[in-house]
């Protein structure tokens, strides 16, 4: 496994001949414009087919991109006028999420995302997107300032899992998920939840009580991690990729399930390629879906989200 | 005399080579005990008070008042919604814990009175697929959290699971989300939710409804938590303290209001409910 991108790998080879053949053009002065062309007609109906064909484990790793976007990302791109809003007023401050008000198309907001961070200091900073209790709980008090304050709340879901710790156990990790979870199924403002990296279990859920589930092109949501799953099923975690595939955990198996409501279409070649064209295309979409929220009463609001998490399963009786 | 030759069981013989299973070796005190004496106890053992697996039958026999049990969505049983398929299907997977334990998932739930008091009651049983939550559990716990809420009277739920079921994928995780939403309902009516939490009580329904009761309540030595010792200790890659997950740690970091041994439990509850819930006192 030693490069999980290698399936994109004929891509990067056509790109880099197309940049030869600019080059070369620039520096002998000969006409390649026709050839240019046709090597990107090439190239986008290659990176079409290469993502249109993609395993759920290929996905996964997408979904891990280092370069893919992330909450910060989506703050700067997607979100105007941003006001951080730190600490849970009884632990210590969690770098793995994010809380801030900022306006979504002029929608002003709350706004709550899990960070990974984006270089060696700040992954540590953000134990790689893992939060802690207190993370949880400074994300229940920024979504309690909304609902005070009648801003409708947006939740970017990208972690692995809450933090797997001695001091996440200490400080009672289920209890806040859980009271976060509760908490968030009976809000009396909009919550728009959206999936745009991993969506690591509980720890996932701890912020992904939306009344509309969104989820990005590449993404995945799951129960539990393909490489958990493995080392569980078979005591292999090499068998990662199968466990993807059968946990049918990708953006469009999650539709299909009825679980994400909208299945977010992320740039040609992925979002890591593009991050800014992202935020742009999901700007949009969280737009739509919180306009249609804002127009709701609170009381259809409320009956309406436990309605669609009443309505989640399978069973014979 | 006789009773200490019973408590010492069959000369040290090995219980698993006594046929009639008059015996069972304490996995607390290693001792080899008289099985019926065990049972007398609740399903503790009379040496070193080590509390066994109970059943979910058995515990809403220790639980409800005689004869005024009545059982509810009893017909439940799992579909399978992702086709799922490991060593063996999901399918056989439930045939098989259904044969075993008799029953048709991992919870029972319905109402009944406890020492008078009208309650509705859930208890998950660890025998079946290791207690974990899919549809059928999140569903029947939701239904009976409701009918006590349409009831006003307080709903208990004994807790044992290893977390959501890995089979029904995402889908599982939502029941975490369904059953909570529930005791959102139960609570803003206020309507008391007790959550008894026994060995072990895990990952996605520690992190859910057993984390939600107005008062949580744990039996001694049970494993409580939400990651499993093995992966915080392969991630921090350092030694965990010890008693690390258990009920008393989690009453040292203040995560549990009692620890109440199973022989007491119902008196506990019940002494409790008279105070939240007055109301149901028949
Ligand atoms: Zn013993």
């Amino acid at each position: 496994m030693s490069n999980p991108f290698d399936f994109m790998d004929h891509l990067l080879e056509l790109e880099s001949k197309i940049e030869e053949l600019q080059n070369l053009s620039g520096q002998t002065g000969l006409d390649m414009s026709e050839e240019v062309r046709s090597l990107r007609d090439k190239l986008q109906s290659e990176t079409r087919r290469t993502f249109d064909g993609l395993n759920a484990w290929q996905r996964v790793q997408l979904s891990r991109h280092p370069l893919r976007p992330q909450t910060s990302d989506y703050i700067d791109h997607m979100v105007e006028d941003f006001v951080p809003l730190a600490g849970d007023r009884a632990f210590a401050e969690d770098y793995a999420i994010i809380c801030g008000l900022g306006r979504i198309e002029d929608i002003p907001c709350m706004i709550i995302g899990q960070q990974k961070g984006k270089d060696v200091h700040e992954r540590r900073r953000c134990n790689f997107g893992s939060p802690h209790p207190e993370g949880y709980r400074k994300a229940m008090l920024k979504m309690r300032v909304a609902e005070k304050f009648h801003l409708p709340i947006v939740t970017l879901i990208n972690t692995p899992g809450a933090y797997p710790g001695i001091g996440a156990e200490e400080r009672g990790q289920s209890i806040a998920i859980a009271e976060n979870i509760r908490d968030m199924a009976a809000l009396r403002t909009p919550v728009v939840s959206v999936v745009i990296g991993e969506g690591g279990s509980g720890g996932a859920l701890g912020i992904g009580v939306g009344d509309r589930i969104l989820i990005l092109e590449n993404s995945y949501y799951s129960v539990i991690s393909p490489e958990g799953c493995a080392a569980i099923l078979w005591k292999d975690g090499s068998k990662a990729p199968d466990a993807a595939e059968r946990l049918r955990l990708t953006a469009q198996a999650l539709h299909e399930l009825g679980i994400a409501d909208e299945v977010v279409q992320e740039p040609a070649g992925g979002a890591h390629r593009q991050g800014e064209l992202m935020s742009r295309q999901l700007g949009a979409v969280v737009a739509r879906h919180l306009r249609e929220l804002l127009a709701m009463s609170e009381a259809e609001l409320r009956d309406a989200r436990y309605a669609k998490y009443r309505a989640i399963g399978q069973w014979q009786e | 005399m006789v009773l200490d030759r019973l408590r010492r069981g069959g000369g040290g013989k090995d219980p698993k080579k006594i046929p009639d299973g008059l015996w069972v070796k304490c996995p607390g005190c290693t001792k080899t005990v008289f099985k019926r004496l065990v049972e007398e106890r609740l399903d503790t053992c009379p040496e070193c008070g080590h509390h066994f697996t109970m059943t979910a039958e058995r515990r809403v026999e220790a639980l409800m008042d005689a004869g005024s049990w009545k059982e509810i969505d009893h017909g439940l049983t799992s579909s399978d919604p992702l086709g799922f398929v490991d060593s063996k299907a999901y399918p056989a997977r439930i045939a098989q814990s259904q044969a075993k334990t008799g029953m048709k998932d991992a919870v029972i739930t319905g109402h009944g009175t406890m020492n008078g008091i009208k309650s509705h009651l859930g208890v998950m049983d660890f025998r079946f697929n290791g207690g974990s939550m899919g549809s059928v559990v999140g569903e029947k716990l939701t239904r009976v959290i409701e009918a006590a809420t349409a009831t006003k009277q307080p709903v208990v739920i004994v807790s044992s699971s290893g977390g959501a079921r890995m089979q029904e994928g995402v889908i599982s995780l939502m029941q975490m989300t369904k059953t909570s939403a529930a005791l959102a309902r139960h609570s803003e009516a206020n309507l008391p939710y007790i959550s008894v939490l026994t060995n072990p009580t895990m990952a996605g329904v520690m992190a859910s409804f057993a984390s939600l009761g107005d008062v949580i309540i744990a039996e001694p030595k049970a494993l409580i938590g939400f990651t499993g010792a093995r992966v915080i200790k392969n991630t921090i890659k350092q030694e965990l303290p010890e008693g690390f997950q258990t009920s008393e740690f989690c009453m040292e970091h203040g995560q549990v209001d009692l620890i109440v041994p199973r022989q007491e439990m119902k008196s506990e509850l019940s002494r409790i409910l008279r105070y939240l819930a007055p109301q149901a006192v028949g």
